[in-house]
């Protein structure tokens, strides 16, 4: 590597952070979607319910929140958004292969039994 | 030359190997945690004995805690937007409020543990004992060991040596710490709300 190449590499701190105040707000945003996700587990003691919500409802509700909450933490304040692609990429590539390699353990685990297999015969 | 002057020495990327280092392994503790989560998720309710989840969370308690690490994720990232800066005093403030931060969790943590001792749920009881204190646990010793990194970054600050040209150590740092606030993000989400 020459120096005038090294010179001439891009730089991964010329771009825009957010600010502090900007930072502020992103934590607001991530603070008041926690406090949405912690009143599920109160909704049983509202008026007119009498029972809690099914596993289906509250996966339905909360997992969209935990992916926002982490793609926001991942996207700013770890500063993804902004930095070098491959940092994203690595990142990403990391997540993916977990998220798939234990997707196929868990159905393997979980469903791929004796029912399961009748199921598929039926 | 500004890459020199920023990451310590050139590379030939343009980008700190030490960064590049960092996301190499967040994406391996991605494959860390995942199996922890996913062993967690198998085994929770296959316990013939003992407590279960349900009878034992104490969700307010941990919500707080969760609260606590999140806010501990922005004190980083402004520690890492005063150092940018050059404004050591405010890095100082900054990291020390997060190592505060991060103490407070683990402090949480540590009681909730004993909590769950007391009330029968030891490493052993069950297999849904075994499964939350090993994901849980391997999460806190994560924080623990950024708490450790924040005291080091601190105190390298106080002895003059973490100024602007050192940003990426902080930055490092951060990464790290970030990272261990989504896992708890996920395993708040996943283990505790949902039963």
């Amino acid at each position: 590597m020459t120096s005038a190449a090294v010179d001439t590499a891009p730089d991964e701190h010329a771009h825009d952070h957010p600010s502090d105040l900007q930072y502020v707000k992103i934590a607001i945003f991530l603070g008041l979607l926690t406090a949405l996700e912690v009143s599920t587990y109160f909704w049983e003691d509202l008026p007119g319910i009498d029972k809690p919500a099914s596993t289906t409802t509250l996966v339905a509700v909360l997992f969209p929140m935990m992916i926002v909450k982490f793609v926001t933490v991942a996207g700013y304040f770890m500063h993804l958004k902004y930095d070098n692609p491959i940092f994203k990429r690595i990142f990403i590539f990391g997540l993916l292969l977990a998220i798939i390699v234990y997707a196929i353990a868990l159905f393997a685990f979980e469903y791929w039994n004796e029912d399961y297999l009748k199921f598929l015969r039926s | 030359m500004a890459d020199t002057a920023t990451h310590g020495h050139a590379t030939a990327t343009g980008i700190s190997n030490a960064k590049l280092g960092m996301w190499v392994y967040l994406a391996s503790d991605c494959l860390l945690f995942g199996g922890l989560i996913s062993t967690y998720l198998l085994l929770r309710h296959r316990s013939v004995s003992g407590l279960t989840p349900a009878e034992i969370f104490d969700i307010p308690f941990t919500s707080v805690s969760s609260f606590v690490l999140l806010m501990s994720s922005l004190t980083m990232a402004l520690a890492v937007a005063s150092i940018t800066r050059g404004d050591v005093r405010a890095n100082r403030v900054w990291l020390a409020t997060t190592a505060l931060l991060g103490a407070t969790f683990i402090g949480g943590q540590v009681y909730e543990f004993t909590t769950f001792y007391r009330e029968g749920l030891g490493f052993t009881t069950n297999i849904f004992g075994s499964a939350f204190y090993t994901l849980t646990g391997f999460h806190g010793a994560h924080v623990i060991v950024g708490i450790v990194m924040l005291m080091s970054l601190l105190m390298m600050s106080v002895r003059g040596n973490l100024g602007p040209e050192r940003r990426d150590a902080v930055e490092i740092v951060g990464l790290y710490w970030h990272f261990v606030d989504i896992v708890w993000i996920l395993i708040f989400t996943i283990v505790y709300l949902i039963p």
